[in-house]
């Protein structure tokens, strides 16, 4: 069915001639391969000027491969295609854990996929050279349709088909006005609607709905823009994390972040110089209903400064409400608990007097968390020893549970289970660890006079003494709340949202604007009055176009209506009466 | 429990009560479309037939083109523009719609109708009372997501039809299939009214979440629109090949727009909500800045709004390109299509993500 169209459309396109060429700047689909060398001369010049011509020809041929408009949608449907499997496949960029867990279920599939970069899809070389590709058959499909629209506009509408009744929308009648009196009419009222308009030979040539053009270019230049935006960023950010206790601060230098990511062109000193300290934060949930629980209000009150000299000045972080220094976001991503804890030793001198963040494992806050007495404390003999400490942390403890699950997030009955360690906590090993669990293997729990395990649970002020005169650990009554801050600096952001809403609007101009040429030809006929032809093209059908040529025509005949005789008229050559 | 939780525990019984009034009132409707499909196939018409068969003929040797005389009498009539159809197409006229131009049958439509808009306005006081239940915008979790979307299509469907468009003939297969989304809704999504997370707390999200559920159910309708294409097309091309369809094909067929007008129509409505699901990935982006620090991160959910939006530019560009006109360019927006729907229900429930709070 496809051939017939493109036949007929061919013929009709020979048949409208210059009338309809240019009503669209969408490229040609020409250039068939071939020999681009052409003769080749005997001798090393002439095979030289043989090759040259073979090459180019073949870069060009290449070149408009890559910008056709079969290439693009190709390029297009490869893009969504490609993008598919890092939906489904764990990706290292967003859940490392999955990855590893996954590679450890696949033995087959997973070295396979990390060959083909199956786990960093958006950053794999596949996927950037689909990208890279649409980039350059994008800008190659640009720059020469810009070229185009300019001469387009510089030029003027085309001059009118011989045969106007064969267009889409067809209007005619007969007159008594003169033919140049008709003209100058028609020229008058689709100037006055707007239309690009100029008489050429017998008939008045307009065309109208540049802006869809327009906003069609405008569109694929602001896609170019959000790609080199958003490449932009995706470089040269940076991507911290920080836990910080109420009453402590942070200070944006590499060495202060728990966990750091960044791009491959970001250096250490891009970080903006700021500063803050956490005063207070504040959650608060739900209390009654089948919402029980549901958090209400995470926000946390902070102070902070810029540079090193800065004036402190105060904010207020939000879920949704980062705060924004210079090139960097400050977001409040997570939130838990830190009781105050002291330890002991046998002497009782303090050891460690610190609130220590607990880590939340369900949604009401139960957490879990490790007491870690580096230096300081020397045991019942005399001899230094490290001291470690597992705690369970629960805000709202419920007796009748019986369990160490917390039943609400907020501070309701807050209980402390600790069990406690000595020896080694293994930390100088040189080996990152895990600040919130124990290395347990050069550890030795403390068991009570029965030889049980020692483990206890406390209120806040309450003790356990370790046994034999080995100090005692205390919950004090004070329970600081901590936040989990991402501090995220990623440029080119502003032109990559500069760009989306421009693609909007050129988009939306580009699809219902309608680009349609307009024709009134005004002839003397057989019968020595005057027959009106006008007809409309558009670029694409659309039911508008006969509505528009109709309320044109209108106005055209109120000032040159219909002549009348009651001589039957004769329809214009070659058409047929129904 | 206190007051407030009551009432609202008490609206969203109320909420389950129209939704499920909706949905007989729906079936009602659904009766009725049936009937005037069953009631309209008695009158044989053909007229399809008789355009490829009889009339295509006499067109090849002079082109179709009518002329206006408004000689005479009619001195400032305004002068009546002859359309031609555009090259290449078929002449087909329109079906006369479901009814089949029995009286009996459109009045069935009729009724069929008027059944629809009260199943609409029952649906969308099930909508409303549910948001004033859980005080928030009805679309915290896939339940309350479903009940809306089905409002919406209905509402776009009875909002084109106020518009006077020819749409009747979609009625049939837009009330199955929210009978379909409604029993989805009811017996495996139903989720009972609860509260938002503070991640969810936006007005982007109002924003995001309102447009998305409007997309999605106008591109619904132009799929519908692309799925009658494709089989009317087949239908009028056996016809034109001297092909004889069966009775019923026949029957259905024969009553539906012409095909070049169906393809327009799905064109259209394509088209036009193409630009909006454009801002609704934007507004998204925004959003997710907002909230979790990162304007675009390749979250299941965003991958797959990206790749339908791709598919959609596809079946647009589609459009414009000669070869790929007609059935090419339909199975593309039907894939387009099909990967909404695979963003709204393949991801979460089999892959999941920052989105998925939304829950199953
Ligand atoms: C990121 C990829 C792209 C997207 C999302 C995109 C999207 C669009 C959209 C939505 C339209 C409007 C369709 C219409 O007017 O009916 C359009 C038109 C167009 N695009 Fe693209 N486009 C992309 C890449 C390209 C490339 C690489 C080319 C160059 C080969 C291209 C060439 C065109 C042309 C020529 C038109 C106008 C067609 C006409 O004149 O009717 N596009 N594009």
């Amino acid at each position: 069915m496809s051939k017939t169209t493109t036949d007929t459309s061919a013929a009709e396109e020979q048949d409208l001639g210059a009338a309809g060429s240019q009503l669209s700047t969408a490229p040609v689909e020409t250039a068939v391969p071939g020999s681009f060398g052409g003769n080749r001369k005997p001798g090393l010049t002439g095979w030289l000027a043989w090759t040259g011509r073979e090459v180019l020809g073949w870069a060009r041929w290449f070149w408009r491969q890559l910008t056709s408009m079969r290439v693009a949608l190709m390029l297009l449907f490869l893009l969504s295609l490609g993008a598919v499997p890092g939906s489904l496949i764990p990706q290292s960029g967003t859940d490392a854990l999955k990855v590893s867990e996954f590679q450890a279920a696949h033995k087959t599939l997973g070295p396979i996929y990390q060959k083909l970069g199956l786990f960093h899809v958006y950053g794999s070389a596949w996927f950037g050279a689909i990208y890279v590709l649409l980039f350059v058959s994008l800008i190659g499909c640009i720059i020469p349709r810009t070229w185009q629209f300019v001469g387009q506009l510089r030029g003027r509408p085309p001059g009118a088909p011989k045969r106007l009744n064969r267009l889409p929308a067809y209007a005619t009648w007969r007159t008594a006005a003169e033919p140049e009196q008709v003209r100058e009419v028609a020229l008058a009222v689709l100037k006055k609607r707007r239309f690009r308009a100029h008489v050429a030979g017998d008939a008045v040539a307009a065309e109208k709905g540049y802006l869809r053009e327009t906003g069609n270019l405008l569109f694929h230049l602001a896609l170019i823009v959000m790609l080199i935006a958003f490449a932009w960023g995706q470089l040269f950010k940076s991507e911290g994390d920080k836990l910080i206790v109420e009453g402590d601060g942070f200070s944006n230098t590499l060495t202060q972040y728990d966990d750091f990511k960044s791009g491959n062109l970001f250096s250490d000193d891009d970080l903006v110089p700021f500063s803050f300290n956490l005063k207070n934060f504040v959650g608060t949930y739900e209390r009654t209903g089948p919402n029980r629980g549901t958090p209400r209000t995470f926000q946390a009150d902070i102070t902070y400064s810029l540079g090193a000299y800065g004036k402190a000045k105060k904010h207020t972080i939000k879920v949704n409400e980062p705060l924004e220094i210079g090139d960097s976001k400050v977001y409040l991503v997570s939130h838990g608990y830190a009781p105050v804890v002291t330890v002991r030793d046998g002497k009782g001198n303090v050891v460690f007097h610190q609130a220590v963040p607990m880590l939340p494992i369900d949604s009401n806050v139960t957490s879990q968390g490790a007491i870690k007495v580096l230096d300081g404390y020397k045991n019942a003999q005399g001899v230094s020893e490290q001291l470690g400490f597992a705690a369970v942390f629960v805000p709202t403890y419920a007796k009748s549970s019986g369990t160490m699950f917390s039943q609400y997030p907020g501070l309701d009955y807050p209980v402390l289970n600790v069990t406690g360690y000595h020896g080694d906590l293994g930390v100088n090993a040189g080996i990152p660890q895990n600040v919130y669990q124990l290395e347990t293997k050069n550890l030795k729990q403390f068991k009570d006079s029965k030889g049980n395990i020692l483990k206890q649970q406390l209120l806040p002020g309450e003790t356990m003494t370790l046994p034999n005169g080995a100090g005692s650990i205390t919950f004090d009554k004070q329970i600081k709340e901590w936040a989990g801050f991402q501090v995220v600096q990623q440029p080119g952001t502003d032109w990559a949202l500069a760009g989306a809403l421009t693609a909007i609007f050129g988009l939306a101009g580009s699809l219902f604007i309608q680009r349609r040429r307009v024709w009134v030809r005004a002839t003397t006929g057989d019968d020595g009055s005057t027959v009106v032809e006008m007809a409309g093209l558009g670029r694409s059908e659309s039911a508008k176009l006969p509505e528009e040529l109709g309320d044109l025509a209108a106005l055209v005949h109120d000032r040159a209506p219909t002549k009348t005789d009651d001589e039957p008229s004769v329809p214009p050559e070659g058409a047929e009466q129904q | 429990m206190n007051l407030a939780a009551a009432t609202n525990e008490h609206l969203a019984n109320v909420s389950n009560t129209l939704i499920y009034s909706s949905m007989a009132v729906y079936t009602l409707a659904f009766l009725a479309y049936i009937a005037e499909w069953t009631f309209g196939s008695r009158s044989k018409i053909g007229r399809t037939a008789a355009a490829l068969t009889g009339a295509a003929a006499k067109k090849a040797a002079a082109p179709a083109v009518t002329v206006q005389n408004a000689g005479g009498t009619a001195v400032l009539e305004r002068p009546k523009v002859v359309v031609r159809a555009a090259s290449g197409s078929r002449d087909v006229p329109d079906g006369p719609g479901a009814h089949g131009g029995d009286e009996q049958g459109d009045l069935y439509g009729r009724i069929a109708v008027s059944l629809t808009v009260l199943a609409f306005l029952v649906e969308l006081s099930g909508v409303l009372a549910r948001a004033a239940s859980v005080e928030r915008a009805p679309w915290g979790n896939m339940y309350e997501f479903n009940i809306t979307f089905s409002t919406v299509a209905v509402g776009v469907y009875l909002t084109l039809l106020l518009l006077r468009k020819n749409v009747r003939w979609l009625g049939l297969f837009l009330v199955t299939t929210v009978l379909l989304d409604l029993g989805i809704a009811v017996t495996v999504l139903y989720t009972a009214s609860d509260q938002l997370v503070p991640a969810l707390h936006s007005y982007w999200l109002y924003i995001h979440v309102s447009t998305a559920i409007i997309c999605g159910a106008v591109f619904y309708v132009g799929a519908v629109g692309t799925l009658l294409y494709l089989f009317k097309d087949s239908y009028e091309n056996k016809l034109a090949n001297g092909g004889t369809p069966g009775a019923f094909a026949t029957s259905v067929m024969e009553r539906l727009p012409a095909s070049v007008n169906l393809d327009k129509f799905s064109y259209r409505v394509n088209a036009a909500v193409f630009p909006l699901w454009t801002f609704t990935i934007i507004a998204g982006a925004i959003w997710a800045e907002s909230a979790w620090g990162r304007y675009w991160g390749w979250d299941p959910k965003e991958t797959w709004a990206f790749i339908t939006w791709v598919a959609y530019a596809c079946y647009l560009h589609a459009r414009a390109t000669a070869g790929w006109k007609g059935r090419k360019a339909a199975y593309l927006a039907l894939i387009a299509f099909g990967c909404w729907l695979f963003n709204y229900y393949g991801v979460n429930i089999f892959v999941g993500g920052k989105h998925s709070y939304a829950g199953v």
